[in-house]
């Protein structure tokens, strides 16, 4: 039976940037969490199953499908949405990247592709085209903007030195 | 007329783009609600039949659960289900949820579990135990297409055209014929952000409606209209749509539920669907064309008899435009059209992207690919032989055709000239390489629309109607030429969309809404430019006392003599002149009844397309598309191109990936999910080569927009189809075209 009250679990973590404690129940997925409890809505629900990519944020660096995350798991780790991207007020590379080569259209996908990007960047595995479209392929676009978002990464990856910019807090 | 072009006709990134890389752009689920509600919807697992009893007992008892809402103690909504018609549902009797025990369909929404949280609400779901007594379904369009007929109420403007000639007869004397069959399965939408509605309770049955809807005016209609209430107690505010291509047009379940759950609990709630229930709604129906053409010994058509059997739902006749383009593409004097529908027990399908041309297309182009091969002439050349300048279909005048630029301009950027005719005659390796082309073709329309454009106090410019942006660029092109119309930075103009406070506009669909709200704003700003004009002049002294438009031109805030610069005045002295308020205007476009009557418009396309296929294995992969378009006047070259690579990309799922499959014992859709429903991911998608050819067309609409959402996916589908062909030797007449077809 699911109740609420006598389940909760404390669980401390830093959010972009800012250390959080929360009390969650077990059964709490991190993406609701975000979603639902602290308000930060940039991270996208598109299928709940890991298939899509809407939801991918950086876990310690690493890029992860937070609907596959339960945030009761989290203690101690270091997660990056996308509102945590920017610093000092200025955009990470790889979101003015995205604006300035149209890499969306509906924009539902984006925050995903754009974590997933910053990630796969920090990665090594922005080396050519092909190997951008490979792995980038977990983020699905349905407005079709592939060309384009690979077109952001390859410009960011290229051009700017962005190893130690958005991956870790 | 525009007072110059700046802006319009240059590539200018996306206004909106700030909000959505960062995060900050709002869907339908994530406005916020004091004391807001969790609903959770459970579907039939039956396709047809009625429910014999609900067990809530489990459910219930969960901590959190506020209602749970069945056909037993539905609140009262409108009893007709006229009540329920949208502005662009089809003829037919509109769904009804959780109207009484009646199952027409496979996961038709038959419980709400209303919870104070979406876990609790989820958890409830799960325990509600349901009986049916089932009745035997039809799901299989193969079945049914024996007892299909043609619809009695045609959906408005989607009539096939009267026959012309005799196509039987010519098709009989013609030295070269081809007649086949040509099917395309059932597609889903699976835009990324799964339906949703937040309703916001106000009290006093005064509601703000946050749904995933291509129409805030037509959500606000239907929920004023099914639950009796004035709209003005409906506000539906929805800035930002996570992909549309067609679901969002007509108000979907969640709506409903959600709204009709919020006024009973007096409370503000959520419905949102799981990307399961995605796939128990709207979708591009199957279709099976049977299509034959009759030529002479050079190619010249002398018959096109195209029939389409479509699925439908039980209660409404969905139709789309399949067979028409066969009429009015090339020119023939001989041709016939049926457009009949055959009734499955499934939801209603509706509008997808380019709704009717892709599959109608697919038919045709791939004939007129097979009639090439049996004349023995480039499909280039087939279709140039052909080339209509006038409507056949209607009689009518075209406003503007450059489809002849788009052939000749995209053949040469893909090297189509160096083709070698002969399938499976071009290889790399283990690669067979297939080079094939299409035509695209989507009609050009202009509708009824307001837009109010104003010049604040603070020097900025704001522009206002209640069409969306999907993720078509509405937002920026609105700016643009509200920018270039009254001299603003693009910086400066900030655009209000999706707010059924604000202008009139229709559904964002058709690729009409850079025709019908882009027209609307410039004449706003005409309008506005001759309220300024006429207060500047009324200033003592005024340098512009004598001027007129023409004389004057609008820039960086100020408004100046075209022959003196230097003699001017700015908006902000006009502004304080006029006691320092706003000053606006507000203007209605619509198409001209006189043009219509004698003209029509349509966009067009050549597509080329390269695959490269496993000669063992049977993979395909589309390596090049070239897509040529013709489409009149294009406002952003940058946001346009995107439309014409998304319509691309579409085409390639059509082709090689979305089918949904029915197990027709259960009457249900096993792949319902992102992992087995296909669509086009990064690695499936080659670099698109986008082009635009010249086309000025100062008929189709007051700013000479034909509209690009549709085009790109048109002939897309065909050309790969065709390049397969060319690999491989092997029609594959039935998309998609996987590995299991090529290697039978």
């Amino acid at each position: 039976m699911l109740s609420t009250g006598n389940t909760l679990t404390r669980v401390a973590f830093t959010l972009n940037g800012v250390n959080r404690s929360v009390d969650v129940e077990p059964w709490t997925v991190l993406l609701d969490l975000l979603r639902h409890d602290l308000a930060l809505t940039g991270t996208k629900k598109g299928c709940d199953h890991g298939q899509c990519g809407a939801c991918t944020i950086l876990i310690d660096g690493a890029r992860i499908n937070s609907c596959l995350q339960l945030a009761i798991m989290q203690e101690g780790k270091d997660i990056v949405t996308i509102e945590g991207l920017a610093r000092d007020g200025q955009m990470h590379p790889l979101q003015q990247a995205f604006i300035d080569h149209d890499a969306f259209q509906c924009g539902y996908c984006t925050s995903g592709q754009i974590c997933s990007g910053v990630a796969l960047i920090v990665e090594g595995r922005a080396g050519s085209r092909e190997e951008i479209r490979e792995f980038m392929s977990g983020n699905i676009c349905r407005c079709g903007a592939y060309p384009n978002i690979v077109d952001a990464i390859a410009d960011v990856a290229t051009h700017l030195n962005v190893s130690n910019h958005g991956a870790t807090t | 007329m525009l007072t110059n072009d700046l802006h319009v006709g240059s590539p200018r990134s996306r206004i909106d783009g700030p909000a959505k890389v960062t995060g900050q752009a709002t869907y339908a689920a994530e406005f916020a609600a004091p004391d807001l509600a969790h609903g959770y919807i459970v579907g039939s697992s039956i396709a047809k039949g009625a429910i014999t009893h609900i067990d809530v007992s489990a459910a219930e008892a969960v901590a959190g659960v506020l209602k749970i809402f069945t056909h037993e103690n539905r609140p009262r909504t409108a009893w007709f289900s006229s009540s329920y018609q949208d502005q662009v549902g089809p003829p037919g009797k509109p769904f009804r949820p959780l109207y009484d025990e009646t199952i027409l369909y496979s996961g038709q929404p038959i419980v709400l579990v209303v919870a104070e949280t979406f876990e609790s609400a989820r958890y409830a779901a799960s325990l509600v135990r349901i009986q049916y007594a089932p009745q035997k379904h039809q799901t299989d369009l193969q079945a049914a297409r024996h007892e299909s007929y043609e619809p009695p109420s045609k959906r408005f403007g989607m009539a096939p055209p009267p026959a012309r000639g005799d196509a039987v007869d010519a098709f009989g004397k013609s030295v070269l014929r081809v007649s086949q069959e040509y099917a395309i399965a059932a597609e889903y939408h699976n835009p990324m952000e799964p339906h949703a509605t937040t309703v916001v309770w106000h009290g006093d049955d005064t509601i703000t409606v946050h749904d995933k809807t291509q129409g805030v005016l037509n959500s606000q209609a239907y929920v004023a209209s099914v639950f009796g209430l004035p709209k003005k107690n409906v506000r539906v505010i929805s800035p930002f749509v996570g992909g549309g291509f067609g679901s969002g047009l007509r108000p979907q379940q969640q709506l409903f539920l959600a709204v009709m759950a919020s006024l009973e609990l007096k409370q503000s709630v959520r419905v949102e669907l799981t990307r399961e229930q995605m796939f128990s709604h709207v979708h591009r129906a199957e279709t099976v064309n049977v299509l034959s053409l009759g030529a002479d010994k050079d190619g010249h058509l002398n018959s096109v008899q195209h029939h389409a059997v479509a699925a439908t739902s039980q209660f409404e006749d969905h139709q789309e435009v399949v067979v028409n383009w066969s009429g009015l593409l090339y020119k023939v004097d001989n041709a016939s059209f049926q457009q009949d529908l055959a009734k499955l027990d499934i939801y209603t399908p509706g509008d997808m992207r380019a709704p009717g041309a892709p599959l109608g297309m697919f038919a045709l182009e791939s004939a007129m690919d097979e009639l090439a091969i049996a004349a023995d002439l480039d499909p280039l050349e087939l279709r140039l032989r052909n080339y209509a300048d006038a409507d056949q279909n209607t009689g009518k005048i075209l406003t503007s055709k450059e489809l002849r630029a788009c052939y000749q301009q995209g053949s040469e950027r893909f090297g189509w000239s160096k083709r070698n005719p002969v399938p499976g005659s071009m290889r790399e390796g283990r690669e067979l390489i297939g080079w094939g082309m299409a035509s695209g073709v989507w009609e050009a329309y202009m509708f009824k629309t307001s837009a109010r454009v104003t010049v604040t106090p603070g020097g900025k410019l704001e522009i206002a109607c209640a069409t969306s942006d999907i993720g078509t660029g509405t937002y920026t092109i609105l700016a643009q030429i509200g920018a270039d119309g009254l001299g603003f930075a693009m910086a400066d103009v900030t655009v209000k969309l999706g707010d059924t406070s604000l202008p009139a506009a229709p559904v964002q669909g058709g690729s009409w809404t850079a025709a019908s709200a882009g027209s609307a704003v410039m004449a706003a700003c005409e309008t506005l430019r001759k309220k300024l004009l006429a207060a500047a002049a009324r200033f003592p002294d005024s340098p512009l006392a004598k001027a007129k438009l023409d004389d004057i031109i609008f820039i960086a805030g100020s408004m100046v003599l075209k022959a003196d610069p230097s003699m001017g005045v700015s908006l902000n002295d006009i502004i304080a002149s006029c006691g320092g308020s706003a000053i606006e205007a507000e203007e209605t476009v619509k198409p001209s009844l006189l043009k219509y009557l004698q003209y029509s418009s349509f966009a067009h396309s050549a597509v080329f397309a390269e695959v490269r296929i496993d000669e063992e294995l049977g993979v395909i992969r589309v390596t090049r598309i070239v897509s040529a378009v013709a489409a009149g006047r294009i406002l952003n070259p940058k946001t346009a191109r995107s439309q014409i690579i998304g319509g691309v990309v579409w085409g390639i799922g059509m082709a090689l990936h979305e089918e949904a499959m029915t197990d027709h014992n259960l009457g249900r859709i096993m792949n319902r999910s992102l992992a087995e429903y296909h669509v086009p991911v990064n690695a499936d998608i080659c670099d698109i080569d986008v082009t635009f050819v010249d086309e000025v067309d100062t008929k189709v609409s007051p700013i000479g927009v034909k509209g690009l959402g549709e085009i790109g996916i048109v002939g897309t589908a065909a050309a790969i189809a065709n390049a397969v062909h060319h690999a491989t030797g092997k029609r594959i007449r039935t998309l998609p075209i996987t590995i299991d077809k090529l290697l039978a």
